[in-house]
């Protein structure tokens, strides 16, 4: 072949010369995910897959609020990475699912509320599990302080049989505040994340959108890599983490379900904890622990079988953190349903209390704001899309 | 030696995989040989997206029906009459139970949505892509016991008066009792296209892999089996210089060439670029570059067309002014303002859409622009450089309606068949329509393996 200098001059300085839309980005992830839907924006075979590639050919150049949306659209079902003829170890090295992760797992770091928490995201794994064992100690420590040996490994039943241990307004004082401050570091979040993204007012207004995202969300209708499932350990297909997923969140659901409904008993009908299993609280709250064990553990077990290829990107202490708090938080509300009646109570109550506590304070520091922000990515794709 | 097993599949894409599913679903043992790894597998496959298949009635993915006489008349069309019309008639026929088999394989449809060319109608594409439907082929083939070898290149194949005994792979001798050849045409064998190209061919990018070289083809040829097709024909774009050799696939394409001019190294425009509306003139333009000096030339446009066409991989290279353009692409710069400075004047006042054949064109120029032509006077200026980009060649092996290679005295073969681009030439003798030749692969794969199982069952 002649030699013409344009040609041997390297395009990008990505594989193979290829290069973004924009030399302008805040981080080298952000600038490979540019590369790549620049690479991706010109073949388009993955577009029946989900909702990023639709939204990606909606544009032609990518800014760094452009790719922080699509990372927080795609649901990391793996189904391009082994679809995508390019893939490594093909010169152009295309692995969308790993750069989008990247690219995800920092915009949570900046978007975190206070900005002095954006290092957490980058060792979560310690960082929560410090978060639970001062919160599990407070609460070991505070019950052991407060209450009589005699009351805390005593045998309470009936009606307020907890309070016992903890009067119901300090429980509600202590836990009102902890869900308080999430939701407000959460807000924050978003309103960073909404503006990041150049969401245009009135978005959130349009109830079309909302309820096409809702619906979305609901069956986790991108983690089905376009009708086929999702993959995970190879790429054969498979709708087992999706269901997973959904008895994690169903679960969780279900046990939220139960605390706001066992606060309507407290206040509306004066009916106080523990209840009897049959009624509402517990029923829900049985349930949805089953689906919060179920779940967790089978996305663990997911998480250990999935191909290290398509892993790459993704973090895996974030998301082993959350799945074991959640796991936790299920197993400590079971066993205390269980036992609730033996003198076990006590302690059992402050583990179950100090880890839902330390759930609640780290739910802006984690994993937890995955579903947020997709949320609202899909808000926004279904807008942009026009409920397709 | 008594085989182990009854077929041998030579090659690892649409009509390898076809062909052992349908041979392993007559009943017969199989072993595909591919000579690439597990990532590489699939040959061409791995860059395709769609395949024409003839219809009675729209579907969930197909915009609406598409009959064999229709799509018999746009082969006819686009091959201008080379083709067997018997076997190509015999094809279309056999495509219209493709949908629904290739489906029972595990390959998911999906709509036509984006993309290049307007095919929602006349082609089903695969969700997912071309990579896609070959890995559902090969969990179907896995899961129905076919045994699959990669990185098993065959070197020789053992063939007696049209009969075929055994294949060499390594330095292992492998028999069986039928053959199924389905290994690809040999556009990555740049000595084999200087036969015909002559230095040229230095300077042609594969589009995709590198695995065929035509080794079964000329194993095939040199042991009796009749030839088909011009060597020289072969389905060839204009893509971007800046490809890969191998493998850039469809990213390197370039949809431009309607919007601006296109000219060569002496900065002379060739063809005309608005001949017709772009799907139709898409696969003209590699044979084009092959002709011109160096086998390259620059698609020329300003900034007013820059978002008209789908993007590419990389970025159009761009100047203030065409001198300094001319500059960047090594061209004589008062040549290529001459040029854009005659096609200027020569641009009639129309009304530009670039939907429909427009009123856009030139007067008294030579080559004309027929459609599409607008002054290039907006800053900046871009180009793109392009070279011959060959997808497939169509030199092959002659076969029948039961895909049973023809040997040279006339006879069928007694038990070797062929699919695929092997045999392209057979159904192509030029030009292409856009998904026949993943038509080609299926609808004679599957026949290639029924037939071939039958045979060694008999």
């Amino acid at each position: 072949m002649n030699e013409l200098a344009f040609l041997r001059d390297t395009v990008g300085s990505g594989p193979a010369g290829t290069a973004g839309s924009s030399a302008q980005h805040a981080t080298p992830a952000l600038a490979e995910a540019d590369r790549l839907m620049t690479v991706c924006n010109s073949c388009r075979y993955c577009e029946g897959l989900c909702a990023v590639f639709p939204a990606m050919e909606m544009r032609r150049s990518f800014s760094d609020g452009d790719l922080n949306y699509l990372a927080n659209l795609c649901h990391n079902c793996g189904a391009c990475y082994y679809d995508c003829q390019f893939s490594p170890p093909h010169e152009f090295s295309v692995h969308v699912p790993a750069a989008l992760a990247q690219v995800r797992t920092e915009s949570y770091a900046q978007y975190v509320w206070p900005r002095a928490f954006a290092g957490v995201f980058a060792r979560n794994g310690l960082f929560i599990a410090i978060a639970l064992a001062v919160a599990v100690a407070i609460f070991i420590a505070g019950f052991v302080a407060w209450t009589d040996p005699g009351v805390l490994f005593g045998t309470h039943t009936g009606p307020g049989a907890f309070y016992k241990l903890m009067p119901h307004n300090t429980m509600v004082l202590i836990f009102g505040a902890a869900a308080l401050f999430a939701i407000l570091a959460i807000g924050m979040g978003v309103r960073a994340f909404w503006r990041d993204i150049g969401e245009p007012d009135g978005a959130l207004r349009d109830t079309g959108s909302v309820w096409q995202a809702i619906k979305d969300a609901g069956r986790l209708r991108h983690l089905g890599g376009g009708g086929a499932g999702c993959m995970n350990d190879s790429e054969r297909a498979s709708n087992r983490r999706r269901s997973y997923h959904h008895l994690t969140f169903y679960g969780f659901m279900l046990c939220f379900a139960s605390t706001s409904m066992a606060t309507l008993y407290h206040y509306l009908l004066g009916m106080q904890a523990p209840y009897p299993w049959y009624d509402l609280p517990v029923v829900l709250g049985t349930l949805g622990g089953i689906g919060l064990v179920i779940g967790p553990i089978g996305l663990l077990h997911d998480k250990w079988r999935r191909d290290p290829d398509l892993s790459e990107g993704t973090p895996f202490g974030m998301d082993v953190a959350f799945l074991l708090m959640l796991l936790l938080t299920s197993i400590t509300g079971l066993a205390l349903l269980v036992l609730r009646a033996t003198p076990a109570m006590g302690l059992l109550l402050a583990l179950h209390l100090g880890v839902v506590f330390a759930l609640f304070v780290t739910m802006p520091y984690g994993k937890f704001v995955h579903g947020i922000y997709r949320f609202l990515a899909l808000v926004r794709a279904a807008r942009e899309l026009e409920h397709p | 030696m008594k085989p182990e097993y009854d077929v041998i599949v030579i090659g690892g894409g649409n009509a390898a995989l076809c062909a052992a599913i349908s041979a392993r679903n007559e009943g017969a043992s199989v072993l595909v040989l591919e000579a690439a790894d597990a990532f590489w597998r699939g040959g061409n496959t791995r860059h395709t997206r769609n395949m024409r298949c003839a219809h009675d009635a729209a579907t969930a993915s197909l915009s609406g029906p598409y009959s064999e006489s229709e799509f018999f008349d746009d082969l006819l069309r686009v091959t201008k009459g080379q083709t067997d019309e018997a076997l190509a008639r015999f094809m279309i026929h056999e495509s219209k139970s493709m949908l629904g088999w290739i489906e029972e394989q595990g390959v998911r449809w999906q709509p036509s949505l984006g993309g290049t060319l307007s095919l929602g109608r006349t082609n089903s594409f695969f969700l997912g892509g071309g990579r896609a439907m070959l890995n559902a082929l090969y969990q179907t083939a896995e899961d129905l016991g076919v045994e699959i070898r990669y990185e098993s290149e065959v070197t020789d194949i053992e063939i007696e008066g049209g009969h075929f005994h055994s294949v060499t792979v390594g330095a292992e001798r492998l028999p069986a009792r039928a053959l199924v050849a389905a290994a690809g045409g040999f556009e990555s064998n740049i000595e084999w296209l200087k036969r015909y190209w002559g230095e040229a061919a230095d300077n042609f990018l594969i589009r995709g892999t590198r695995n065929n070289r035509g080794t079964v083809l000329r194993l095939l040829l040199d042991n009796d089996v009749r030839e088909v097709g011009d060597p020289t024909q072969c389905h060839a774009v204009a893509i971007d210089a800046r490809a890969p050799k191998y493998d850039g696939g469809i990213i390197t394409r370039l949809d431009c060439v309607v919007f601006g001019i296109v000219v060569n190294r002496k900065a002379e425009r060739f063809y005309d670029e608005g001949e017709d509306i772009w799907p139709k003139r898409y696969a003209i333009w590699g044979r084009l570059v092959a002709a011109q000096p160096d086998q390259i030339a620059f698609i020329i446009f300003d900034a007013s067309s820059l978002k008209l066409f789908m993007p590419s991989l990389y970025p159009p290279i761009s100047a203030p002014t065409i001198a300094e353009l001319a500059g960047k692409l090594e061209l004589d710069s008062s040549a290529l303002e001459e040029t854009v400075a005659a096609f200027n004047a020569a641009c009639r006042p129309g009304t530009f859409d670039d939907k429909i054949l427009d009123d856009c064109s030139t007067e008294g120029l030579s080559p004309p622009k027929s459609h599409w032509a607008r002054p290039l006077v907006e800053a900046p200026f871009y180009a793109y450089p392009v070279r011959p980009g060959i997808t497939f060649t169509y030199l092959g092996v002659r076969v029948d309606k039961d895909a049973r290679m023809t040997m040279n005295d006339g006879r069928g073969s007694a038990n070797m068949f062929a699919a695929g681009e092997i045999m392209a030439g057979n159904v192509l003798g030029e030009g292409y329509a856009a998904g026949i030749g993943m038509t080609i692969g299926a609808v004679f794969g599957r026949i290639a393996g029924r037939e071939a199982a039958r045979s060694a069952l008999s």
